[in-house]
C-alpha cells in the first residue's frame, strides 16, 4: 500500500527528515510515534502529497507520489484550521463527497452516517466555531470516514478530546478498520494509544527523525479499552515504545541498530511529548 | 418588547435636534438655514406630490431622482461584479499579483475625480460620464481588497481541497470566495460611499438632470430650500444604501464575526 | 530574494503596462488626442516639477488637507474618547451620528459655497466633516477594545476616571486613531479635489480644471500621476508610521468610511 524509502526533507537549512524507510500493507494500522517537533507532520505531508520531499522516494498503491493520491483523506492535526468556517458542519462532511457521485441526497445521508459515528448527529446543522474544539476535531474525522478512502493519514487526531470521547474514537477507528480494510496511518504522541490502536508502532527520532524503532503489536483482538491495557504484553510495549520515544538504548531487536546512536542528543534536549506544540503558522506570503 | 422600547427611547436625540433646529432657526431668521418644517413641505411640493399612480413622484423627481439612482446602482454593481471576478483571478496567481499590485496600488490612490475633466472629453456629458465616473471610483478598491482576499486565503483550506478532490469550480465557489468575503465586503463598504461621490460630483460638472445637477441650480438661484430638500434626499440614499448594505453583509459574514469571537 | 523577485515583476508590470499604453496609442488602436502617449504624460510629469504654478497649487491642496485632518482630529477624537468611556453620551449621541455619517460630503457642498467667504474656508469645513466620522468610528472601535482588567487594576490602585483614560484607554486605542488618521487621509484628498473641482479656487482641482479647459490632456494626467503618487506616499508613510509606532499592536483596521 505505502512504500516510503530514504525520505528526506529540509525547510531551508533545517533538516526535518533524515531518511525515513516505512512500509505499510494493505489494511494495517500503523501508529507513528515521536517527540514534539521531530517531523511527524512533516512525514504525513509527504505522504499526502502537499509537500514535495527534499529527497527519497514514496510510493502509494505502487505509484509515485506526485500531487494527492486519489483515494486518500487526512485529517489535520490542526482541526480549528481544517473545518471551513462558512459551512455548517454537514455541508463540511459532505462536500468531498461529491467527488463519489451519487445525488444530493445520498452524499447527505452519508455524511448524516458519518456524524452519528463521532457521536455528533445533533451537530450538523451548526458552523464549526460553534462547537467546541474536539467536536470539531470528530467533525474532521467525519468528514474522512464519510469520504471512505482508501489510505487515511490521522495527524494526532484526538489531541484535544477527553478521556472518555477519546476512549470512544479509538474504537471506532478500530472498527472502521475492520469493516472498511481501510489503511491507516495514524500519528500520536500519546504512547499508550499508539499501543492500543496500532498494528504496528513506529517511533521516530527527533529531527533529523530516523525511524528508531518498528514494533509489532501482537494483542488479542478484538482490543478492548480495560482488557487490554492490562494485558502485560500491552505493559511490556508500552514500556519498551516509551524508551525508544526518549531515546533510551531498547531491549529490542528492530531498533537495536539506529537506537544508540541517536540516543544521546535525544537525552540531553528532552524529547517530553508536548501535545500542545502547534503546527508552524501557515506560510502565507506577505504583503 | 422591553428593549424595543427603550432602544425606541434611546433616540430622543433625534426629536430634539430637529425641534432646536426649528426654533432657533426660526428665531434668527436664517438665511442658508430653513427650518425643518420649510424642508419638509419644500420636499413634498417639489418631489413627492405627484399622482399615485407615479408612487407620488412628481416629474421633476422622475426626471432628476431616478436617472440618478439607475446610474448609481447599475454603475456600482456593475464595476462591483467586474473588480471581484478580476481581483480573484489576479489573487489567485502569485505571479500575476506580483506584476499588478504597484499599478493597483497607485490607482487606487489616485483621487478619481481628478479624472472627471477628462473622462468628460471623451464620453461628453450625461449619462455615459456619470457610469465612467461611478465606474473608475468604484474598481480600485473593490479590485485591491479582493486580490487581497484571495492571495492570503489559509493555506491549509486549500489543502483540504487538494486532499478530498474538491473541483477548481467548486474551489472557487465554495472556499476561495467566502475565504476571501471578508476582505471583499471590506473594499465594497468603501465603494458604496465613492460611488455617491462620483454620482454628485459627475452631475455637478457635467449633467443635465440628477439630483447633484438639480441641487447647483437651486443653488445658483439662491432656492436654499431646495438645495436642501437635495441635501436631505442624498442624505436619505446614502443611508438607506449604507443600512441595506450592512444588513447584507451581516447576513452573509455571519460566520465570520461568530468565527473570530471564538478565537 | 523573493522581495527582490517581487519588486522586479512589479517594475516589470508597470514598465510592461506604460509600454502596452504607448504601443496602443502609437499604432492608433487608442487614439493619441483622447489619452496622450505614456511617453508625453511622462514628459510632461517630469516638467511639471519646476512648473511653480503646479507646485503651489499641491501646496495649497496638501495645507488645506492638513489643517482639516488636524481639526478633525481635534473634535473627533475627544468626542470619541467621550462617548466610549461614558455609556450615556454613546447611547445618546450614536443614533445622531448613524444619521449623519452616511451624509455624502459632498451634498453639503453647495451649502458650503455659501456659508463660507472663501472657497479655501468652505473646502476646509468639508474636509473636516468628512474625516471626522473615520476618526470617530476608529477612535470608539479602539476604546471597545480596551481591555477591562486593566482599568480595573487602575482603579482598584485608586485612580480616578480620568487617569484611567489617560494611562489606559488612549494607549489602547491609539493604533486605532492611526488608522483613523490614515483612513481620513485619503478621503480628505479627494474631497479636497472635488471642491477644487466644482468651487474653484486654488489647489490641484483648479489646476486640472484650467489645463483641461485648454485641452492640455497630457498636464491634465501628468497633475494627475503625481497626486497618485502623493497620495501613495502620503499613505505608506503613514502604514509605515502606524506598524513602527505599534508594533506590540496587530492594528486592525476599523471600520472605512468616506
Ligand atoms: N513550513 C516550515 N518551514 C520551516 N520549518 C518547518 C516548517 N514546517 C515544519 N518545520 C520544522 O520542521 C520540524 C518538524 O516539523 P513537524 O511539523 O513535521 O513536526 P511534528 O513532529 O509534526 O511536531 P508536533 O508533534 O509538534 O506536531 C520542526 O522543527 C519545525 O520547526
Ligand atoms: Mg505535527
Amino acid at each position: 500500500m505505502l512504500e516510503i524509502s530514504d525520505l528526506t526533507h529540509s525547510y531551508g537549512a533545517y533538516q526535518a527528515l533524515g531518511g525515513v524507510n516505512l512500509t505499510v500493507a494493505e489494511g494495517e494500522l500503523v501508529c507513528v510515534v515521536g517527540p514534539s517537533g521531530c517531523g511527524k507532520s512533516t512525514l504525513l505531508r509527504s505522504i499526502g502529497g502537499l509537500l514535495r520531499p527534499t529527497g527519497g522516494r514514496v510510493l502509494v498503491q505502487g505509484r509515485p507520489v506526485e500531487k494527492v493520491p486519489d483515494d486518500l483523506a487526512i485529517v489535520f492535526q490542526d482541526y480549528s484550521r481544517s473545518l471551513f468556517p462558512w459551512m455548517t458542519v454537514a455541508d463540511n462532511v459532505s462536500l468531498p463527497l461529491r467527488r463519489r457521485g451519487g445525488d444530493r441526497r445520498s452524499r447527505d445521508t452519508a455524511a448524516m452516517e458519518a456524524l452519528e459515528q463521532v457521536g455528533l448527529p445533533a451537530a450538523a446543522g451548526k458552523y464549526p466555531w460553534e462547537l467546541s474544539g474536539g467536536m470539531q476535531q470528530r467533525v474532521a474525522i467525519a468528514r474522512a470516514l464519510a469520504y471512505k478512502p482508501a489510505l487515511m493519514l490521522m495527524d494526532e487526531p484526538f489531541g484535544s478530546v477527553d478521556a472518555q470521547t477519546r476512549e470512544d474514537l479509538e474504537d471506532l477507528v478500530l472498527q472502521v478498520r475492520r469493516s472498511s480494510g481501510m489503511t491507516i496511518v495514524l500519528i500520536t504522541h500519546d504512547i499508550d494509544e499508539s499501543v492500543y490502536v496500532g498494528d504496528r508502532v513506529v517511533v521516530l527520532s527527533k529531527s533529523p527523525a530516523t525511524v528508531v524503532g518498528d514494533l509489532r503489536v501482537e494483542l488479542p483482538e478484538p482490543r478492548d479499552q480495560i482488557a487490554t491495557r492490562e494485558h502485560p504484553d500491552f505493559v511490556h510495549l508500552r514500556a519498551e515504545v516509551g524508551r525508544l520515544v526518549r531515546g533510551m538504548r531498547s531491549g529490542g531487536p528492530a531498533a537495536a541498530e539506529t537506537g544508540a546512536e541517536t540516543g544521546a542528543e535525544a537525552e540531553a534536549d528532552s524529547p517530553e511529548l508536548d501535545p500542545a506544540t502547534a503546527e508552524p503558522a501557515p506560510v502565507a506570503p506577505k504583503a | 418588547m422591553k428593549t424595543i422600547v427603550s432602544r425606541i427611547a434611546w433616540l430622543w436625540i433625534l426629536p430634539v435636534v430637529l425641534v432646536a433646529w426649528e426654533v432657533s432657526t426660526r428665531a434668527a431668521q436664517a438665511v442658508y438655514f430653513p427650518p425643518p418644517s420649510v424642508i419638509l413641505a419644500r420636499l413634498h411640493e417639489l418631489w413627492f406630490s405627484g399622482p399615485a399612480a407615479h408612487v407620488f413622484l412628481t416629474d421633476e423627481a422622475a426626471h432628476h431622482l431616478l436617472p440618478s439612482l439607475g446610474r448609481l446602482v447599475a454603475g456600482w454593481a456593475g464595476a462591483c461584479l467586474v473588480a471581484i471576478a478580476a481581483g480573484i483571478a489576479l489573487g489567485r496567481s502569485a505571479v500575476l499579483c506580483d506584476v499588478f499590485s504597484p499599478l493597483i496600488h497607485f490607482f487606487r490612490s489616485v483621487p478619481p475625480p481628478l479624472l472627471i475633466p477628462i473622462f468628460m472629453t471623451m464620453t461628453g456629458i450625461g449619462t455615459p460620464l456619470q457610469l465612467t465616473a461611478i465606474v473608475f471610483g468604484v474598481s480600485w478598491p473593490v479590485l485591491l481588497n479582493s486580490l487581497d482576499g484571495a492571495r492570503y486565503v489559509d493555506r491549509q483550506y486549500l489543502e483540504t481541497c487538494e486532499v478530498f478532490g474538491i473541483s477548481r469550480f467548486r474551489r472557487l465557489t465554495r472556499v476561495i470566495l467566502p475565504a476571501a468575503s471578508p476582505k471583499i465586503f471590506a473594499g465594497l463598504r468603501i465603494s458604496v460611499a465613492l460611488a455617491l461621490i462620483m454620482m454628485i460630483l459627475s452631475e455637478f460638472i457635467g449633467s443635465t438632470e440628477g439630483i447633484g445637477y438639480r441641487m447647483l441650480v437651486a443653488q445658483s438661484e439662491l432656492d436654499v430650500p431646495t438645495m436642501w430638500t437635495a441635501i436631505v434626499l442624498l442624505g436619505i440614499l446614502g443611508f438607506v444604501l449604507n443600512a441595506a448594505f450592512l444588513r447584507f453583509e451581516r447576513h452573509v459574514l455571519t460566520w465570520h464575526r461568530g468565527a473570530r469571537k471564538t478565537d | 530574494m523573493t522581495n527582490a523577485r517581487k519588486a522586479l515583476r512589479g517594475v516589470l508590470g508597470v514598465a510592461g503596462f506604460l509600454l502596452v499604453m504607448e504601443a496602443l496609442g502609437r499604432t492608433g488602436i487608442i487614439d493619441p488626442y483622447l489619452i496622450p502617449l505614456a511617453s508625453t504624460i511622462l514628459t510632461g510629469a517630469a516638467r511639471l516639477l519646476t512648473n511653480g504654478e503646479f507646485l503651489s497649487q499641491v501646496g495649497v491642496t496638501l495645507s488645506s488637507c492638513a489643517i482639516g485632518l488636524l481639526l478633525a482630529v481635534a473634535v473627533a477624537v475627544p468626542l470619541g474618547m467621550a462617548m466610549g468611556t461614558v455609556p450615556a453620551v454613546e447611547r445618546s449621541l450614536r443614533p445622531l451620528v448613524e444619521f449623519l455619517r452616511p451624509i455624502p460630503s459632498l451634498a453639503l457642498l453647495p451649502l458650503a459655497m455659501f456659508l463660507f467667504l472663501s472657497g479655501e474656508q468652505g473646502k476646509i469645513a468639508l474636509i473636516v466633516y468628512t474625516s471626522c466620522w473615520p476618526l470617530l468610528i476608529n477612535t470608539l472601535y479602539g476604546l471597545r477594545d480596551v481591555d477591562p482588567l486593566a482599568k480595573e487594576t487602575l482603579r482598584s490602585f485608586g485612580f480616578g476616571s480620568y487617569d484611567v483614560v489617560r494611562l489606559v484607554s488612549l494607549p489602547s486605542a491609539a493604533p486605532f486613531i492611526t488608522t483613523g488618521v490614515r483612513i481620513a487621509a485619503s478621503v480628505a484628498l479627494i474631497v479636497a479635489v472635488s471642491v477644487e473641482l466644482v468651487a474653484g479656487g486654488d489647489g490641484i482641482g483648479v489646476f486640472v480644471t484650467q489645463a483641461s479647459s485648454g485641452n492640455r490632456r497630457d498636464v491634465v494626467l501628468a497633475a494627475t500621476l503625481w497626486t497618485g503618487v502623493i497620495g501613495l506616499l502620503v499613505n505608506s508613510l503613514l502604514a509605515k508610521a502606524e506598524s513602527r509606532l505599534f508594533r506590540w499592536h496587530r492594528a486592525r483596521a476599523g471600520e472605512e468610511a468616506l
